[in-house]
């Protein structure tokens, strides 16, 4: 329908009693594609991810995630989009494949079919030898990386990562984008990542957005922002100094 | 319904696996042990040399035997089995930041409430429905009675009814986990509900009854005075499930109790139909007597269902 557009949104709005979240947002994602989402803290990330996920109503324009409008068919969407939450929570007294084995029951997937599924993305994830140990006694990079598995298990085409390097030292954090990457080359995954972690995103994605306030101030390309901000030149411009840019002047 | 059985099944192995029920469990079949073993004692002691009188075996759960009859402890503690399965169901995947995940799969939203809540009606009636069998093992031990049909039948309502009860106090500790975010405070507010519905609506029903239609005492008691403050009296205390309750399943329990009124609000003729006919009731009519009990039991459970459905589903799901 929409040509290989994975998500794209038109004017999306949502209006808290005291404020704006997010103020008439529109982007899109292209197949194939990783696309960080930028900004600092309470810019509208988080908000305009559970809008796409039609977990919070948005209060006016729309969106289509794999061509669907999230705000009426949630649960299809849901079906074809793995979302690892800000922070997620795990159960402290389950292991990870009975975590796992949950998600996929929630998913409907049959107990057997689970199974080899569950081997699969523990491999993935390199938490096969700790399978067996509580969620609670894991590090947060383990953690992070059973979020993952969690979300791979039900096969999405699009994955949503909100912060997922948040709190994560500088090897976890170089593990965990070096597997969103590898995942959306060998899988063929689209994937919305939000972040404030720039240099995280920079190394993997293909296009950014950078959200200031509520509003899209850029989207494009690295290499197109730092051209449209700073001209052209020899210089390559690190995505820190151009987000810098647009902040200053916002 | 893929969602529902999903959570139905997780929360039902996670309240089987946790201390919380054991304890619980514990505690509530070594009462009721205890209560029936002495009812069994006081009757077989009674029944000595007197002709067995009918219906003995339901005598075990209404007996009070050393502090308080079977029936009357269920309508005291029930609430807190209720309570203590529900007072944390929300609030604490909220918190530990895991009820975004399960929501951010494909199922309805409400799936996760009623998941929730048929867990824990299936787990309170294990526990009852144990509970019971447990006692009429004892009593067929110790009384040598074996009950009949009508007697059986009396029991099984009287489970019904008491999971109806304790499935009410569930659900309102449910909405509470939804309406508090935190999980001492959701606990605190079911219990001081509890406490006020079980204790002090009766007490403030005869404060309220003396108000509204004063009774004199010094001078001659009217009749219509007394009949008007129980009248009061009663009306106020059907605010109160435990009431409503013991209501319901004292006529189920006891055949020879015909009315749910107190004697004194007895028209003449109901007293001489009450005493000419010395029988028991048949099962019926004591159906009859408790239906509107029962009836009012279920909607309140059902209207704080449908409050938890309503505020869980606009809710915003961020913490």
């Amino acid at each position: 329908m929409e040509g290989d557009k994975v998500i794209e949104t038109f004017d999306l709005t949502k209006v808290y009693p005291n404020q704006t979240a997010v103020n008439k947002l529109s982007f899109s994602v292209k197949e194939g594609e990783v696309f960080g989402l930028l900004g600092p803290n309470g810019a509208g990330k988080s908000t305009t991810l559970l809008m796409l996920l039609g977990l919070c109503q948005p209060s006016g324009g729309s969106a289509r995630v794999c061509g669907l409008d999230p705000v009426r068919r949630a649960r299809e969407v849901k079906r074809q989009v793995g979302y690892l939450p800000e922070n997620v929570g795990f159960y402290q007294d389950m292991d990870a494949v009975q975590s796992l084995a949950y998600i996929a029951d929630l998913n409907g997937m049959e107990s057997n079919g689970a199974k080899e599924k569950i081997d699969e993305v523990l491999n993935l994830v390199d938490l096969s030898e700790d399978r067996f140990k509580k969620v609670g006694v894991y590090s947060r990079g383990m953690k992070q990386r059973l979020g993952i598995a969690e979300v791979l298990i039900k096969n999405p085409k699009v994955m949503f990562f909100d912060e997922p390097t948040l709190g994560l030292d500088p090897e976890g954090a170089l593990k965990l984008t070096g597997l969103i990457r590898s995942l959306n080359k060998e899988r063929k995954i689209s994937v919305l990542i939000s972040s404030h972690h720039l240099e995280h995103v920079q190394k993997i994605s293909h296009s950014v957005g950078i959200m200031i306030k509520g509003r899209m101030v850029a989207t494009g390309s690295i290499d197109t922002l730092a051209k449209e901000k700073f001209g052209l030149g020899d210089k390559e411009y690190s995505l820190e100094e151009i987000y810098m840019k647009y902040f200053q002047e916002v | 319904m893929q969602g529902v059985s999903a959570v139905y099944r997780k929360e039902l192995s996670d309240h089987f696996s946790s201390y919380r029920f054991v304890i619980l469990f514990a505690l509530i079949a070594m009462v009721s042990f205890i209560t029936s073993y002495m009812a069994g004692i006081h009757l077989k002691e009674s029944l000595q040399g007197v002709a067995k009188p009918t219906f003995v075996f339901l005598m075990l759960f209404n007996t009070t035997g050393a502090l308080f009859s079977m029936v009357q402890f269920v309508a005291f503690f029930g609430p807190l089995i209720g309570i203590v399965l529900g007072f944390d169901a929300i609030n604490r995947e909220r918190g530990d930041g895991t009820l975004i995940k399960i929501v951010s799969q494909p199922i309805y939203r409400d799936s996760v409430i009623n998941g929730k809540f048929l867990a824990g009606v299936t787990t309170i009636t294990i526990m009852l429905v144990s509970i019971v069998l447990v006692i009429s093992g004892i009593g067929l031990i110790l009384l040598g009675v074996v009950p009949g049909v009508e007697e059986v039948w009396r029991l099984f309502i009287y489970v019904l009814i008491s999971i109806f009860y304790v499935s009410f106090w569930l659900g309102l500790a449910i909405l509470f986990s939804i309406f508090f975010r935190s999980i001492a405070t959701s606990a605190l507010a079911a219990v001081a509900l509890w406490i006020f519905l079980s204790f002090f609506v009766s007490l403030g029903a005869s404060v309220l009854a003396d108000v509204i239609a004063p009774v004199d005492t010094q001078g001659d008691v009217s009749t219509n005075a007394a009949i008007k403050n129980i009248r009061v009296k009663q009306f106020i205390s059907l605010f109160s499930p435990m009431s409503l309750y013991t209501n319901a399943s004292a006529t189920i329990i006891d055949p020879m109790r015909k009315t749910t009124n107190a004697l004194v609000l007895m028209g003449p003729m109901e007293k001489i139909s009450a005493g000419r006919f010395e029988n028991p009731l048949p099962l019926g009519q004591s159906v009859i007597v408790v239906f509107p009990y029962i009836v009012i039991l279920i909607s309140l459970t059902l209207v704080c269902f449908a409050i938890s459905y309503l505020v869980f589903m606009i809710q915003e799901i961020r913490t």
